[in-house]
């Protein structure tokens, strides 16, 4: 029989910082780290000593493979002047954040910790595109390793099954795009904080001052079918539809629900979250969905006694645009299939019944995979907060959030609710 | 048929030897490929080899462009883009695979649900990759 998930004690979160996530060739992992920390810290209405904390848990995918350098759990709690308290480091592919905020909870609910620092680093941009492909495609499943399926190859794939089974097409990919370039411009810590207009614009003024000739589009669909502007990645990815290469760091401060008031006294509580695993492309019985989202999704709606309608808001895992069609189905807010009509209708839009990647999502705000987890669920928290400037949600009565994130080919999803009370 | 173990490797040999193998449950029938040596639907062990026809339909691909370096060395790039897709075998189960035979260039041309046949792509280290080609 399956048990009911619960907690021993309940769980909330105080305070939450996240680095700027770009590509910054004069900052490494420590100075990411201690930008999310310090705005961490700055965000907690009444203080907390850090040398309160009792523990760290670090999400980290692949520093070992991408700067040489592994073990990070003793570096970061050095570098926040909280040594020797103990450091454990999760790694989950591009979930790796989500399972260090999942053992923070897990600590604080048996009652052997009281507060407890989460978070997530990530540093790529050192590398090659090639290096940093290579080092990704570490996480896929070996079979399709030697099929010549990379990350946005697999993904790919994923694309031509759905397009097949429910008709969709590329410009319905298009839409995602485009829907979370117009977010991006309102978030000040994205990658690229430009709408595809912009881009647009941006390519046309460099055309003008080279001298050469000027392109010329009609709207933001045809700049996306332009091959020059949106050269193909592993058809039908294009550049366009995948998230960037990026450094950065994000964290939160976890404490029992009891003594949450001491912090602050607005803090916002995790309601239900759930974790599934997956298996390779090969082995799957249908493509167009990820077993491990629709399995994490179960155990956050029965832990928090929620419904998909109840989530008014969303970060989900759009690494690559045909993902987050996929999500948005597998966490029931709209029915398989539907999702691509949803997104085509703008219920997904910021206004929308159903905002989707109010930060702009993976693809503008930046993918520094270790810490893209907790990234997410610092957007929620800061919608939840009402401190999300302009981009805040236009929803008079904004109380409940989730998370969604999906690390390697489907291998391992999370699905995390907060809420505000 | 000889014993070999029902692992990653034995898959492996046997495409070298041109077969493409899978296990079937003797318990339950559940039919695998790669084999596995624990049965994931009752977790018996108790498995027989199971040779494939090798005749299947596309049940998804892509054409890439940056591909890893084993592929690269191959000589693939943006210029010239090579196909990988799932395949289903009439037998009802799932490969990944390298498609052959189809233009990666033209990548709406190729079609979910073609018919494919196995195809044996030896390499100069006597290793051997699985791929399939439209019938």
């Amino acid at each position: 029989m399956k048990k009911r998930r619960k907690l021993g004690r309940g769980v909330a979160i105080v305070g939450a910082g996240m680095s700027k996530f770009g590509m910054f060739a004069d900052k490494n992992s420590k100075d990411l780290f201690a930008e999310a920390f310090n705005e961490m810290l700055a965000s907690i209405d009444k203080g907390v000593d850090p040398g309160e904390i009792d523990a760290l848990y670090l999400g980290n995918f692949s520093n070992d493979f991408f700067m040489h350098q592994s073990h990070w759990g003793p570096i970061i709690t050095d570098l926040i002047g909280i040594t020797p308290k103990p450091a454990t480091r999760t790694e989950g592919a591009c979930a790796s954040s989500a399972l260090a905020f999942r053992e923070g909870v897990f600590a604080i609910a048996s009652g052997f910790y009281d507060i407890v620092l989460v978070g997530g680093l990530e540093e790529m941009s050192k590398r090659s595109t090639e290096e940093v492909a290579e080092g990704l495609a570490l996480a896929t499943v070996p079979y399709e390793g030697t099929a010549g399926f990379t990350f946005p190859g697999v993904f790919g794939a994923i694309a031509t099954a759905y397009f097949a089974k429910y008709g969709a097409n590329r410009e319905h990919l298009m839409n995602v795009t485009i829907k979370s370039h117009s977010n991006a411009p309102l978030n000040p810590k994205a990658q690229f904080p430009l709408t595809i207009r912009d881009m647009m614009n941006k390519k046309i003024e460099s055309a003008k001052k080279k001298g050469v000739d000027t392109p010329q589009w009609s709207d933001e669909k045809d700049f996306l079918k332009d091959p020059r502007a949106n050269p193909v990645v592993a058809w039908p990815m294009h550049l366009y539809d995948c998230c960037p290469i990026s450094d950065g760091a994000s964290c939160m401060l976890l404490v029992a629900e009891d003594i949450a008031k001491n912090f602050t006294d607005d803090p916002i509580y995790l309601a239900g979250m759930g974790q599934g695993s997956g298996r390779g492309l090969h082995a799957c019985d249908d493509l167009t969905y990820f077993e491990a989202t629709r399995y994490a999704a179960k155990e956050a709606y029965e832990m928090s006694g929620l419904k998909p309608n109840d989530v008014q808001f969303a970060e989900v895992h759009d690494c690559f645009s045909i993902a987050e069609l996929l999500h948005i189905e597998d966490l029931g807010f709209f029915e398989p299939g539907e999702g691509y009509k949803a997104v085509a209708d703008g219920l997904t839009r910021l206004d929308g019944s159903k905002p989707i990647n109010t930060s702009g999502g993976l693809k503008c705000k930046g993918h520094p995979v270790g810490a893209t987890g907790i990234s997410q669920l610092y957007e929620i928290w800061t919608q939840l907060k009402g401190k999300a400037g302009n981009r805040q949600i236009p929803i008079s009565d904004l109380r409940v959030g989730g998370a969604h994130n999906l690390g390697g080919t489907g291998g391992t999803c999370t699905f995390t609710i907060l809420e505000r009370r | 048929m000889e014993e070999r173990p029902f692992s990653d490797i034995s898959f492996e040999k046997y495409l070298n030897e041109e077969k493409l193998m899978g296990n079937r449950c003797k318990q339950c029938n559940a039919l695998f490929i790669p084999p596995r040596p624990i049965c994931i639907a009752c977790h018996s062990t108790d498995m027989n080899w199971v040779e494939m026809s090798g005749k299947g339909k596309l049940s998804a691909y892509t054409c890439i462009s940056i591909g890893p370096s084993f592929m690269r060395a191959e000589g693939y790039d943006r210029h010239n883009p090579y196909c990988s897709g799932v395949v289903e075998l009439e037998e009802g189960a799932r490969v990944d695979a390298r498609i052959e035979g189809v233009d990666p260039k033209e990548p709406e041309n190729i079609n979910v649900g073609m018919s494919l046949r196995v195809k044996f792509l030896h390499r100069e280290d006597h290793k051997t990759y699985l791929a399939f080609e439209p019938v």
